[in-house]
């Protein structure tokens, strides 16, 4: 080629660095949309896991020898719809006619506030008989169960959580103490051992216990019950079990064989996947809106990079028209788009990672690194932030510098 | 017969198609030689800019054929005409085409960088440029604020940091008072005599066009005149 050399020489990186530190609010910018959008699908999806997985764990405490029957079709929190209560002939049918059954207690519950001199506590009061304690696991701490006689005369004798102790008696012993709720006094003969926080924020210890009767007379005003817990002994087929009530009850409601089931009959694990169910639905949504935020952030990303096209362009323009390669100016705009948006990408998982290990115990979950949520978000607005700073650049290298130059 | 070291064989240039279409130049036959001192002028309009971009391998001729030191320009890729620009060619826009937020220092670094100069030589090469055009003092302030007189030093610093075998200027004196116009032609018959760069400069000016050893006019898009500068 004659005297004319066309040598290559070599490339430069380090301009890239440069043009992040000269164009500092534009970086900055771009480096926070990434962040943001980062940081909240970590946080959000990981804080929602460790609900999930809390729920699970607290439920699957209960053990599978206890079902729970309810009337309606919904095993969530708050029962469900369709179908009315169940009556004390149901429970006393249960106990009689299916085998393997240990114990089998109804229950009515109700809300009210509780009095005591001058303190007052909202809580749930719920009528069952002692069967209830064997049930449900729960632990007489100090005093006693109710006594055959309270149970069938409908005294108003109670046993209290812990949070009642707190509350209406600052700690102080309650036995034999006496307090009043919903307008009827009632002695505290029993407290129940502490069991602190279910899996959804709920207070295990916020209950007041009384028999049966004396809630169905002096609170409720009916004879309902409200749900039915059955012990079932645990060498017998839970489902058998879970079958023949079923059919049993279906009978003394008189569904004919085209209706369905008006209650259901869940064992705890049962309810366990239900409600983890449920919540595992609410971090889905819960990562939806973490989606959207990261949608946002990648979108504020773009209209940073696609603003300063024009600007870009015409350096493009320059740097060519001085003897820069396309694939130098390119190579150039690469670089300085990956470190912005991998730096963003790392600051917004370690401040979610942060926030969630501190964050965790606080509302009472565990801490679970979700690896696949952390890739994601990370990649997704990387991608973005690399994909709206190269394109742009890589049409403008394209060009020949004079049309570059003329840009607008 | 010797090669000239510029060689445009009709060259045309047609902006725009169909009914919008606009034909700027409209077949120029223009030979330089190495070492010359042209200056071009003509009307605003005229094409001398349009010519120059040619010149400097920016823009690509419609038809006819651009030689530069005997080799075929249009034969060459993209790549290969930005390294002809990065060796050979030195380029004063009319524009300036400075990067705003670079220190003036920067700007005129910039070609170095690309030539892959170490970054002690880029400074002293960079300094040494803005000495000739008399801009020392402000080789740190930002190239946007520069007085327009500055800027246009500065680009012309830029241009002559390489010591380029041919220097294209587009109206190089255009914003500066006529004592530092004659500086900078001074300059450029400096370069051109002393190290024997290729100077093709357009102005409007018949005080600079004196500098040159010969003045091209351009009308409508045609070389209507070449002659001996006075
Ligand atoms: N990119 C373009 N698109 C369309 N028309 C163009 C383009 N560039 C130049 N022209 C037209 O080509 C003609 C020649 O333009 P050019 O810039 O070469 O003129 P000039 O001689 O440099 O004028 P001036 O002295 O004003 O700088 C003008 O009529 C201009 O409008
Ligand atoms: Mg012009």
């Amino acid at each position: 080629m004659n005297n004319v050399s066309l040598r290559r020489d070599r490339h430069v990186l380090f301009l890239a660095i440069r043009q992040i530190y000269r164009h500092r609010t534009r970086s900055l910018l771009t480096v926070l949309g990434v962040v943001i959008g980062v940081f909240s699908v970590i946080t959000m999806v990981t804080l929602g896991n460790g609900a999930t997985e809390a729920v699970r764990a607290s439920i699957s405490a209960l053990g599978s020898d206890l079902l729970t029957i309810r009337p309606g079709q919904s095993a969530g929190p708050g029962g469900g719809s369709g179908g009315g209560p169940f009556d004390l002939a149901d429970v006393e049918a249960i106990r009689g006619q299916i085998g393997g059954v240990v114990v089998v207690a109804g229950q009515a519950q109700t809300a009210g506030v509780a009095v005591r001199n001058a303190q007052s506590w909202s809580t749930t009061i719920t009528g069952t008989t002692n069967e209830f304690f064997r049930a449900q696991r729960l632990t007489i701490g100090a005093g006693r169960e109710f006594t055959h006689e309270e149970e069938e005369a409908g005294k108003r004798v109670c046993i209290i959580g812990a949070t009642i102790v707190a509350n209406l008696f600052q700690n102080t012993d309650p036995i034999g103490q006496v307090f009043r709720v919903r307008g009827i006094s009632c002695e505290v003969v029993g407290v129940l051992e502490e069991r602190g926080q279910n899996g959804f924020g709920g207070d295990l210890d916020d209950t007041i216990i009384m028999p049966l009767k004396a809630v169905q007379r002096q609170l409720t005003g009916n004879h309902d019950i409200g749900a039915i817990a059955v012990g079932v002994d645990p060498t017998f087929n839970s489902a058998a079990i879970q079958a023949a009530i079923v059919a049993l009850l279906r009978e003394r409601r008189n569904l004919d064989p085209t209706q369905d089931d008006d209650f259901s009959v869940l064992d705890a694990k049962q309810i366990a996947d239900t409600i983890s169910g449920t919540v595992g639905i609410l971090t889905l949504l819960v990562g939806a809106v973490a989606g959207i935020s990261l949608l946002v952030g990648g979108i504020g990303i773009m209209n940073i990079m696609l603003v300063s096209v024009t600007e870009r362009t015409r350096e493009i323009g320059t740097r060519l028209a001085i003897g820069a390669l396309g694939d130098e100016v390119l190579l150039q705009f690469l670089v300085e788009a990956v470190v912005l948006s991998c730096l963003g990408g790392l600051v917004g998982m370690v401040i979610a990672l942060i926030i969630c290990i501190t964050a965790a115990p606080l509302i009472g979950v565990p801490f679970l690194f979700d690896a696949q949520i952390n890739f994601l978000s990370f990649f997704f607005s990387a991608a973005i932030g690399i994909g709206f700073g190269y394109f742009p650049a890589r049409r403008a290298a394209g060009l020949n510098p004079i049309e570059a130059l003329r840009y607008d | 017969m010797v090669e000239p070291l510029v060689r445009l064989d009709k060259i045309t240039k047609v902006f725009g198609d169909g009914p919008t279409a606009f034909q700027a130049l409209r077949g120029i036959d223009l030979a330089v030689e190495g070492g010359d001192f042209v200056a071009i002028m003509g009307a605003s309009g005229s094409g001398k800019s349009t010519a120059m971009n040619i010149l400097g391998c920016l823009d690509t001729p419609t038809s006819g054929r651009y030689f530069f030191k005997g080799v075929e320009v249009q034969a060459l890729t993209r790549d290969q005409r930005a390294l002809l620009r990065r060796r050979y060619i030195g380029f004063v826009f009319q524009g300036f085409n400075l990067l705003p937020r670079m220190s003036a220092l920067e700007n005129v670094e910039l070609p170095l960088i690309y030539r892959g100069e170490p970054a002690a030589r880029r400074k002293s090469f960079a300094m040494a440029a803005l000495a000739q055009v008399g801009l020392e003092p402000w080789a740190s302030h930002k190239s946007n604020e520069l007085s327009g007189g500055q800027q246009q030093r500065v680009a012309i610093a830029r241009a002559i940091v390489t010591r380029p075998q041919m220097l294209l200027a587009d109206e190089p004196t255009g914003n500066l008072d006529s004592e530092t116009s004659f500086e900078i032609m001074r300059l450029l018959r400096e370069l051109n005599r002393g190290l024997a760069v290729t100077v093709i400069m357009i102005t409007h000016e018949a005080e600079m066009a004196a500098f040159a050893s010969s003045v091209v006019r351009l009308r409508d898009g045609l070389v209507e005149q070449r002659e001996l500068a006075s």
